[in-house]
């Protein structure tokens, strides 16, 4: 691509063009970001009076705290099961509605509306269904002899956590998969049921490869979900409990920081997770990238 | 190597719509059959039923001695080259060609020896770790027809494979695939709108028109002795002349030789000589419209005395009349085409 040289009259039209931009990136992401980065040195006396400046020792007390270490743990293991079940799920929902011919569109229109529940809504909706003493689920799955209490068992209270954030990501994935799907032409499907293959075969060896891109960046989107954006769905439902079986990172830097007042700690979280987008965003663009492309 | 039997073929869409009406046809182990017909005709959909990728909706189709009808495309050992090739743009070459092999479970080395004979039959050998985006059309063109020629099935299906080529590699490719269809003797149906290509490889020829067989026959049969009005329209370019009886009677043109019933009388451009043979004949007089050099050959449209509509008349090398001369164009009598325009067929006798 060759880059076009423009010239300006003025000297200062080119600045000043640029300045709303640069406004609202300085005021808005920089700035923020310097202020974080500027109290996670700083430690708060128990009063929130006075303010001291303490270098790094935020971060090597977090990097010796075992909760902070667990919450990274939790953080991990949530953000990849979110991820493998919206994006499974909604892999499924694609393919069938993609083989139907009729009625694809009214199904297309319904599976969207999930997107648009606020997540806080989502939370309260599943906090009912999964309710130990009023709840639907519960109920059932003592039919079956299974006593579900996510507020004493870890595991039902992340498996609850999961179902409601991959929930609302199927939506977004599944219109996504069923375009990736579309653009997938017909003749090649055609050729490789010629060449013996069969319908599940098809699929593993033509259409998943094939839908790669779609697949990778929906995990990109997916992971980044996962880990900053469920929030209201852990505050709505088990609110990170019990004993911190659902305590995300960032569910850990709104208890340090505002619940527990530990600013300087939260801040120094925040710091650590901005760290960790970063990394995602190099290493799946530049490294995983490079192999979907065809 | 097998014999595909039509009986009496139907298809008809869930909307009502009818693309096939009742093909018989009864294709010879290692004929190379050529479908052929104005879009929307129905050849398209006639080899997808005949691949297993449209059902049929009625009649039997059979490929050698086996009712394949409610067969899976993979059970029916047939090979198909698609016109947009269909090649997996995920694998290398390599794979392309393997992949159909690896589905019916042929051993490894078997593979391998069937790839590289394939690769080197079609001149494809140094390619075989690419992917298809690196390669050209006519490469990939090679690759499609080695995708097919591998799995050694008992028959090929060929969709409008050279419609995506430029025209002198066209050319090329269509020499190659009669040439390797000939040698491999595999019976194959190949359709095409482009009647050049129809016309030279084709052993039989299939003119289909609005779902139905229009005729069937060697290209020269066709050409020479077209039994619809329809082929005699279809087959041969420029397009057969036609000329109504009542307009030859008014001249006093009409010969005595033609069978009672023609009302339409075809006549080749190039059966229209500029000077008299000593056969028989009849002479019709016009004016020259238009000349139209096209390299050997030139076309010459006439408008005849008394007839608005052209006529075209071709002749080898270049035209020595000027625009607006008179002209008089002879015909022999033994190349005239009697039609009936109500039955829309040729009136024989």
């Amino acid at each position: 691509m060759q880059t076009k040289r423009m010239t300006f009259s003025s000297r200062w039209l080119p600045y000043a063009l640029l300045a709303p931009q640069v406004l609202i990136t300085l005021v808005f992401f920089v700035w923020p970001a310097s202020q974080a980065l500027w109290q996670s040195m700083l430690r708060e006396d128990p009063f929130g009076l006075r303010s001291t400046f303490v270098w790094f020792r935020n971060f090597e007390r977090l990097f010796a705290d075992p909760h902070y270490l667990d919450a990274m743990k939790t953080t991990a293991i949530f953000s990849v099961a979110t991820t493998f079940l919206a994006m499974a799920v909604s892999l499924l929902f694609a393919v069938m509605v993609n083989r139907m011919l009729r009625s694809r569109d009214w199904y297309t229109t319904l599976l969207v509306w999930p997107y648009a529940v606020a997540p806080a809504i989502a939370g309260v909706l599943w906090w009912f269904m999964f309710n130990t003493s009023v709840g639907i689920v519960p109920y059932m799955l003592q039919g079956f002899g299974y006593d579900w209490n996510h507020r004493l068992d870890g595991t039902d209270a992340m498996i609850l956590v999961v179902i409601a954030a991959a929930w609302k990501q199927i939506s977004y994935n599944f219109l996504f998969f069923l375009a990736g799907l579309q653009s997938i032409p017909q003749s090649l499907i055609e050729a490789a049921s010629i060449d013996g293959a069969g319908r599940i075969k098809r699929f593993w060896t033509i259409v998943f490869p094939l839908l790669s891109p779609t697949t990778f960046f929906l995990m990109v989107v997916n992971v980044v979900y996962a880990m900053f954006d469920t929030f209201g769905v852990i505050h709505a439902t088990t609110e990170g409990g019990p004993a911190r079986a659902t305590n995300i990172l960032v569910y850990k830097v709104f208890r340090d920081g505002f619940v527990g007042g530990n600013l300087g700690s939260s801040a120094a979280q925040s710091v650590i997770l901005m760290a960790i987008v970063i990394v995602l965003t190099v290493i799946q663009f530049r490294w995983i990238e490079r192999r979907v492309n065809y | 190597m097998a014999r595909i039997v039509m009986d009496d073929l139907h298809k008809v869409y869930p909307g009502g719509v009818k693309a096939v009406t009742g093909i018989s046809l009864d294709i010879a182990d290692g004929e190379m059959i050529v479908l052929v017909g104005p879009s929307g005709c129905g050849k398209s959909t006639l080899l997808r039923m005949v691949a297993g990728l449209e059902t049929i909706t009625g009649g039997t189709l059979s490929i050698g001695d086996r009712v394949v009808n409610t067969l899976e495309p993979a059970d029916r050992d047939i090979a198909m080259v698609f016109q947009n090739y269909a090649l997996y743009p995920h694998m290398t070459v390599y794979n392309n060609l393997a992949y159909g092999l690896r589905n019916q479970g042929v051993a490894k080395p078997e593979i391998e020896r069937r790839v590289q004979e394939a690769a080197a039959m079609l001149q494809i050998g140094d390619y075989l770790q690419r992917k298809p985006r690196a390669l050209s059309g006519g490469q990939r063109q090679r690759v499609a027809m080695g995708r097919a020629l591998v799995r050694e099935p008992s028959a090929f299906l060929f969709d409008e494979p050279l419609s995506n080529l430029d025209a002198k590699l066209r050319v090329q490719m269509r020499v190659e695939i009669r040439q390797l269809q000939k040698r491999l003797g595999t019976t194959s149906l190949y359709v095409t709108h482009d009647q050049l290509e129809a016309l030279t490889l084709a052993d039989r020829l299939v003119v289909l028109n609005a779902g139905r067989i229009e005729q069937v026959g060697t290209p020269m049969e066709l050409y020479q002795r077209p039994e619809t009005l329809f082929v005699a329209g279809f087959i041969g370019s420029p397009a057969m002349n036609m000329i109504e009886m009542g307009y030859l009677r008014d001249r006093g043109a009409a010969p005595s030789t033609l069978p009672a019933g023609t009302d339409l009388v075809g006549m080749r451009p190039d059966d229209m000589l500029l000077s008299a043979p000593a056969e028989p004949h009849l002479s019709l007089s016009g004016r020259v419209m238009l000349l139209e050099p096209a390299g050997a050959e030139s076309h010459i449209y006439v408008s005849l005395d008394g007839n608005d509509q052209p006529i075209t008349v071709r002749i080898p090398g270049l035209p020595t009349m000027q625009e607006g001369a008179a002209i008089t164009l002879h015909v022999p009598l033994g190349a005239l085409h009697p039609f009936n325009t109500a039955s829309g067929r040729r009136v024989s006798g």
